[in-house]
């Protein structure tokens, strides 16, 4: 059978994917970026807006790294005010499970849920770094090997504290007197390892039952944490082969939880460049990455690796000929480098030396190309090709301009795919569950809730 | 000069009641739409700004626990998101909603009212709020809290606990603006030439360390528009006006009547020379129930009164009348020293309209109220400065 296509769109992040030197490169804060975006999406009938979170400034060398976009609104506080101007994308919203409370996060949630009128998703991640810590009254608290349980812990109570309001709770009814339903708020008492908590909660359940669920992580234990509890998975996954086996692997996990392959979507982070022709497509594919890594940026990508300060290198010459230091960790708050650098430093010198390749041309052929690369028609059969061949459900693209770096796949590529018949042409419904294809969790609810009327959108500015 | 005017919203009105009655929108409560037309309808009447309360707990009407009541408004969404969710459908009205700092993260509400200042264009604020109940404490699990007795406010006991909330309060507001500061405003230099995206000169770690916790920094957020967003806070007693005069931009008195106005802005003027505050004065707004009508609003009050089986108490003046009547006692109570009032609609929608359409041509009439938005931002609009950057050398 033919797969549907689920397709989400990424805020340009803080990293080097995001060319900030280009012309066209608008605000990183401002809130028209984020409409712009998130508008864009919705006029390609996507799933989901996504919005990466990163709770301390990246250091490089002991010092704040200076060479990428940064500074970011808080995700949740963004997504209400997209709630406003937009009317069925889902809203989906990174939330940290180490410096945070479930009570905070399972009434923030629910909100944009009944904001949004059922469109918001959590992306539940595990960094618990205590280099973050220091932003936060408890600090570094936690072991590495506690993050998935105090993540599983935490998700688990944030699901009672959403399911302690029944789905009519809320009576409303003046002519009774009655406010709530009698029995509709039950207390809830959680005791477990990380968390000892009861009481009341203070919002009640939202349009969705329950947010969608997004997990991002790619250990064993990441990946068994979405195998039992995600709707969805963010996964670096994003070649045909590796995303076949990623897929494979996630889904026969399934099983053991009692789920279904279809209740957990698999979406690889991607990139796109499109040309006219497959050859003016790679020639602004590579123009992209020479912007992406440029001198300093070069050094900075040995540096991570070396461990050492190579900012006395010429970006334009040969490797360093110095040994990296293998103890020592040049930059923090970074996704973790788990590969082992000695190794890597030798496989990089040889291919240095086969193709006679500088410092900064090393970088650009080793660091990630795009993941799409031609014209608009080869680009969408290129990602038929991967759902339908199991490599993923869907993607969420990562554009590398804001605002306009959806604008192009949007336009050109998203008809190709109408046209194909696997992507939705209209939202069938008003929920984020609904896009996705995901049961409701409301086994009272099956049919979905009563649309909410758009938002009155007025412009401001 | 205009007198200042807030109003604040809390879920059908601040009467118990208020749901219950004729042209209430109980089933909407937890929409956007609802809070939109409301902010709207303020925005229409030219007021200063808007406020969203919050708590970490289920509405009660007792003072340690939850009760059982099912016949009043229980449940509300999170204010930061609901002011952030009107924000683009709303353009110069200003948006301060209620966050927690006993149970909150310091830099999670920064960067929050700092997104909202981004987003709004400059129109926020924060009303910083202890919580002192030991049944919210038990969400969190994280410390237990003794229950709250103000039968004896002056037993040593009571005011130590109060102190140490609000000693925890005035740090964490301490660190949330010096996160606001700790970019530079013209941090971002995006300098192609060195590959540089910003100055980190210009980025600046907090360093806060106090009794309850420290925090590094910087904010992962640019400093917002307005430099720092309006601070406010609520106060009856002289811990909270200390509080207000370190802490605060504007604060919310309730002062019983005309006379006790003048105690009480007396009392705050005592606490910023107490204090040591430096800097413009606190903008103190006195806090008024409202029910207005012309004729009947007391037999209106009187019913919900019934229908709730009970009186409605605050801890502001209950005001029952018509708007002709309220714009005489504002701009009596305004001589006494005070710059503006948030007003509480006993009702919603219905006493915001009457404030709206009612009260704000009577004030206008008087020549207290203005006739057109100017083009600030909310500091702006109550007079205050564009704060200069603490961490900022002079150049
Ligand atoms: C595609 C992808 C996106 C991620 N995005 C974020 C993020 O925005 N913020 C964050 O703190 N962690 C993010 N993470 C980190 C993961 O949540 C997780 O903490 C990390 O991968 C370590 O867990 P693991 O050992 O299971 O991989 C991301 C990971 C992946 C694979």
């Amino acid at each position: 059978m033919t797969k549907q296509i689920h397709l989400a769109a990424h805020f340009p992040g803080v990293n080097s994917t995001t060319v900030w030197s280009d012309p066209a490169s608008g605000s990183q804060i401002d809130f028209e970026s984020f409409r712009h975006l998130a508008r864009t999406a919705e006029r390609g009938r996507f799933d989901f807006f996504f919005l990466a979170e990163g709770l301390r400034l990246r250091e490089a060398k002991g010092r704040i790294h200076d060479l990428d976009v940064v500074g970011r609104p808080e995700s949740l506080t963004v997504l209400a005010a997209l709630a406003a101007v937009t009317t069925h994308l889902g809203l989906a919203a990174t939330v940290n499970s180490t410096f945070n409370e479930p009570y905070e996060v399972a009434r923030r949630l629910a909100s944009l849920d009944h904001l949004s009128g059922g469109r918001a998703a959590w992306n539940v991640v595990t960094s618990f770094d205590a280099f973050t810590g220091e932003n936060f009254r408890r600090g570094g608290f936690l072991d590495e090997s506690d993050r998935y349980s105090r993540a599983k812990e935490f998700l688990e109570t944030a699901r009672e504290l959403w399911d302690s309001w029944a789905p009519d709770a809320v009576a409303a009814d003046p002519e009774a007197g009655r406010f709530l339903r009698p029995g509709g708020v039950t207390a809830f008492r959680h005791q477990g390892r990380h968390f000892d908590i009861s009481g009341l909660f203070n919002v009640p359940r939202g349009p969705q039952g329950h947010p969608v669920i997004i997990q991002a992580g790619d250990s064993d234990e990441g990946r068994e944490f979405a195998a039992s509890s995600a709707d969805v998975i963010f996964s670096r996954h994003s070649r045909l082969e590796e995303g076949r086996a990623f897929y494979r692997d996630v889904k026969r996990r399934l099983a053991a939880y009692g789920r279904r392959p279809e209740d957990l979507k698999i979406l690889p982070a991607v990139t796109y460049v499109l040309g006219d022709t497959e050859a003016e497509a790679a020639e602004r594919a590579a123009e992209i990455r020479r912007a992406q890594v440029g001198p300093q940026q070069a050094i900075y990508f040995l540096e991570a690796v070396w461990g050492r300060d190579l900012s006395a290198y010429d970006p334009d010459g040969p490797l360093p000929d110095v040994e990296p230091d293998l103890d020592e960790g040049v930059s923090r708050g970074h996704a973790a480098f788990r590969r082992d650098r000695g190794e890597l430093v030798a496989k990089w010198r040889a291919l240095a030396e086969e193709k006679n390749l500088s410092i900064r041309e090393l970088a650009i052929e080793v660091s990630a190309p795009q993941t799409f690369i031609g014209t608009p028609r080869t680009v969408a059969d290129e990602i038929d090709h991967f759902v339908q061949t199991d490599a993923a459900d869907g993607f969420i693209f990562v554009p590398h301009l804001t605002p306009g770096g959806l604008d192009e796949l949007v336009d050109k590529v998203v008809p190709l795919l109408q046209e194909k018949g696997v992507f939705r042409a209209e939202y069938t419904g008003p929920t984020l569950r609904d896009h996705l294809g995901l049961a409701h969790r409301d086994p009272a609810l099956s049919e979905p809730a009563a649309p909410v009327p758009a938002p009155r959108t007025k412009e401001n500015r | 000069m205009t007198l200042h005017l807030a109003v604040a919203l809390d879920g059908a009105g601040w009467h118990p009641a208020a749901w219950r009655a004729e042209g209430a929108r109980p089933d909407r409560l937890f929409t956007l739409a609802y809070w939109a037309d409301l902010v709207a309808e303020a925005e229409r009447g030219l007021l200063d700004f808007v406020t969203f309360e919050d708590a970490l707990g289920l509405q009660s009407t007792r003072l340690n626990e939850p009760d059982e009541r099912l016949d009043q408004v229980r449940g509300r969404l999170d204010a930061v998101l609901i002011a952030s969710g009107v924000a683009p459908l709303t353009s110069r009205i200003g948006l301060v909603p209620t966050t927690g700092t006993t149970h909150t993260e310091p830099f999670h509400v920064a960067i929050g009212i700092a997104s909202l200042d981004h987003i709004s264009g400059g129109r926020a604020g924060w009303r910083p709020q202890v919580s002192g109940r030991p049944d919210h404490a038990a969400h969190f699990g994280r410390r237990v809290l003794p229950p709250l007795d103000f039968s004896d406010r002056a037993d040593p006991a009571f005011t130590r606990h109060v102190a140490g909330l609000l000693g925890e309060a005035a740090d964490a507001v301490e660190v949330v603006r010096r996160l606001w500061d700790s970019w530079e405003d013209d941090a971002e230099i995006r300098d192609v030439a060195t590959g540089r995206f910003v100055d980190r000169e210009k980025l600046h770690y907090i360093d806060f360390q106090g009794d309850w916790f420290s925090v590094k920094g910087p904010s992962i957020t640019p400093r917002p528009p307005q430099g720092q967003p309006l601070v406010t806070s609520l106060a009856h007693d002289r811990q909270p006006y200390e509080f207000a005069a370190r802490a605060s931009d504007v604060v919310y008195v309730t002062p019983r009547d005309r006379e006790d106005a003048s105690a009480v802005v007396e009392q705050v003027r005592e606490a910023e020379a107490a204090t040591g505050r430096a800097g413009p004065p606190l903008k103190v707004f006195a806090d008024l129930v409202v029910f207005l009508e012309t004729g009947g609003a007391a037999d209106r009050k009187a019913r919900l009164d019934d229908l709730d089986g009970g009186e409605f108490v605050s801890d502001a003046h209950v005001f029952t009348g018509t708007p002709e009547a309220l714009a005489g006692l504002l701009l009596s109570w305004r001589e006494a020293g005070l710059d503006g009032f948030r007003l509480r609609p006993g009702e919603l929608p219905r006493d915001l309209v009457a404030i709206t359409r009612g009260l704000v041509p009577e004030l206008r009439a008087a020549g207290a109220f203005r006739t057109a938005y100017d083009t600030g931002d909310l500091r702006g609009r109550l007079g205050l400065p564009r704060p200069a950057n603490r961490y900022a050398t002079a150049s």
